[in-house]
């Protein structure tokens, strides 16, 4: 069989120097460039109607021939809510009309971001079979499971808006966590609506988290493991049903300041911060909203590079 | 302009759960000095595999279990890209394989035309549009309503070429799974296919089935060990590949209804004559 001689060269190594001529020939670029990596992205937001619709069958699914269905979702959160709100308000003696809404929010946020952190990590090993046998981008699947996780999170939101039916009086006032020297919360104000970027930003976190850490546990097995056991560590460090406000004042040197320290090492905190903070009126520093930035740059960066190099060899890893 | 043009491509798989790497035999086959490399096994599905396909191409695929016919599929679908070499794919692929993949059991055959559209790079509104005709193509009526897992193999394949068929692909991709359909829905499918072909796109198709390839294709490649070992008109590739006549075994009434086309076969070069018609040479 004749190949034309043009084509010979430089089809044997795509990365090699001679790649261009085996490009022009075909004229398609390598399968690790970043043209291709930024097509997938492109594509995958084009085919937007897929993936939406994955992700409401993917809910569905869950609660099929089950009579209220998705109401599950609110209903299990709101239980979880008032059982921890209500205990843990009684165990650190706070007042429950502002620790319900702070644990709620709390929860909510959480879930959602180990929700990302989690699945991620199967994003592509649970989506084999269609990798497999359906040419369509990668991208598309991280999509799928983040806005699965955006619909969890709209259903648990409904939760917020009857706690703070509840609690308003009390949480629009000035109030402080803990008596009698912690810090003083202005309480809810129009600066709740900061909780919208905040979120907007937690989301487009999801979505780099997902991305690289999907990529990565599709090639080694033993990291949705290692992961999930992480996040339970992360749960109890994290400041959720716990508050900082608990660790003011501490000596230099003394454990309250070692975990006041641990707690601004831990990345979780700093999302959960900017979104809870101004959903339940409490300050909130500049610093947690700079932290989430450069979380985000280094962390799409990281998983820009995952996609350009790995993406053509998903298919093959899963 | 609907092609694909593959240039020395090869597909290495690397499999990381072989067992030969486990610690106690690096260490008895350090003692005996027999295992060196240290990297992952890996296994070579397609070696070297240089094709051009143009338009209104029906290309049948033969070749042993193994032979590398799926993977070429997936590589000419662009799921796989290749591991060395080159793959340049220009239309719209429709790939139809494994017939439980990608079609969800638990919700009913529209939902899943609906997904499988989306897929396939439609929207929501224009597979609306084509329900209708899917359903009367596939005449499985209010079935469609059921859950896919009330569907017997046969149904899922009516449901599945239906929709490729229905979304004008440029390039159709079949694997051996279609063999489930009855004839009349098979005469049905394959108007329907070959029309496809004629107007827009191109075909490839893997089958064990001399009476499928002779209804669905005109050329052929023969796959053996993860190479193209021979690439040629219909009836010698198979007939070179079965080590006797293709139209020997097919039924009379097959020959009768395919009568044109038998004679359009037998105008075609005895064995032995140039291989390689099809073959896209400078």
């Amino acid at each position: 069989m004749a190949v034309p001689a043009l084509a010979r060269r430089g089809a044997d190594d795509p990365s090699g120097p001679d790649d261009a001529a085996g490009a022009a020939d075909l004229h398609t670029p390598s399968p690790r460039s970043w043209s291709r990596a930024f097509g997938d992205i492109n594509q995958a937001i084009a085919q937007r109607e897929l993936w939406g619709h994955l992700g409401w069958q993917d809910i569905k699914q869950r609660y099929r021939r089950s009579t209220i269905g998705p109401l599950w979702i609110t209903i299990s959160m709101a239980v979880t809510a008032a059982a921890l709100g209500g205990l843990y308000s009684q165990l650190f003696g706070q007042p429950i009309g502002t620790f319900m809404p702070y644990v709620t929010v709390g929860f909510m946020i959480w879930y959602f971001i180990s929700a990302c952190v989690l699945e991620g990590t199967e994003t592509f090993i649970a989506n084999e079979g269609l990798i497999r046998f359906l040419p369509a981008p990668l991208m598309i699947y991280v999509f799928r499971t983040v806005w699965r996780q955006v619909l969890f999170f709209a259903h648990n939101l409904v939760v917020y808006v009857i706690v703070l039916a509840i609690f308003f009086p009390q949480l629009t006032r000035p109030y402080q966590m803990v008596h009698p020297n912690g810090v003083v919360h202005p309480g809810l104000s129009w600066s709740a609506l900061l909780a919208i970027p905040a979120f907007l930003l937690i989301v487009i976190n999801g979505l780099w988290v997902t991305l690289l850490f999907g990529i990565i546990a599709t090639r080694f097995r033993d990291i949705p493991p290692v992961v999930s056991s992480f996040m339970q560590l992360f749960f109890t460090m994290t400041p959720i049903i716990w508050t900082t406000d608990l660790l003011r004042g501490g000596a230099p040197g003394s454990t309250k300041s070692l975990v006041e320290w641990l707690a601004k090492l831990n990345p979780f905190y700093h999302f959960i911060e900017i979104f809870r903070a101004p959903l339940v009126g409490q300050v909130q520093s500049w610093t947690h909203w700079a932290v989430c930035g450069v979380i985000t740059v280094v962390g799409w960066t990281l998983a820009l590079i995952a996609l350009r190099n790995y993406r053509s060899r998903v298919a093959y890893w899963v | 302009m609907v092609s694909i043009d593959v240039r020395n491509a090869s597909v290495d798989f690397p499999i990381f759960d072989a067992k030969n790497r486990s610690l106690k035999k690096s260490v008895l086959g350090r003692a005996g000095g027999h295992i060196t490399d240290a990297k992952v096994p890996v296994v070579e599905a397609l070696r070297d595999v240089n094709l051009s396909l143009r338009q209104g191409d029906r290309i049948g695929l033969v070749g042993h279990n193994g032979a590398g016919k799926s993977t070429l599929l997936r590589l000419l679908a662009g799921i796989y890209e290749p591991t060395r070499g080159r793959a340049k794919i220009e239309g719209r692929v429709a790939p139809v394989f494994d017939l439980a993949v990608g079609m969800d059991p638990e919700i009913s055959g529209l939902e899943n035309i609906l997904i499988r559209g989306l897929f396939l790079g439609m929207t929501r509104k224009q597979m609306e549009s084509r329900v209708d005709e899917i359903a009367e193509f596939t005449e499985l009526g209010d079935y469609l309503t059921m859950p896919l897992r009330t569907y017997s193999t046969g149904m899922r394949v009516r449901l599945a070429l239906g929709v490729v068929t229905s979304i004008d692909p440029e390039i159709l991709i079949l694997d051996e799974g279609i063999g489930a359909v009855d004839a009349a829905f098979l005469e049905k499918a394959r108007d329907r296919l070959r029309d496809l072909v004629s107007r827009s796109g191109m075909l490839v198709f893997a089958s064990h089935s001399d009476e499928f390839l002779v209804e669905l294709c005109d050329t052929a490649i023969w796959m053996d060990t993860g190479e193209i070992r021979e690439q040629g008109s219909l009836r010698e590739v198979v007939s070179h590949y079965k080590g006797r006549d293709l139209f020997e075994s097919l039924s009379p009434e097959t020959i009768r209804r395919l009568d044109l086309r038998t004679d359009t076969a037998a105008d075609a070069p005895p064995p032995g004559g140039p291989a390689d018609e099809t073959v896209g040479s400078p």
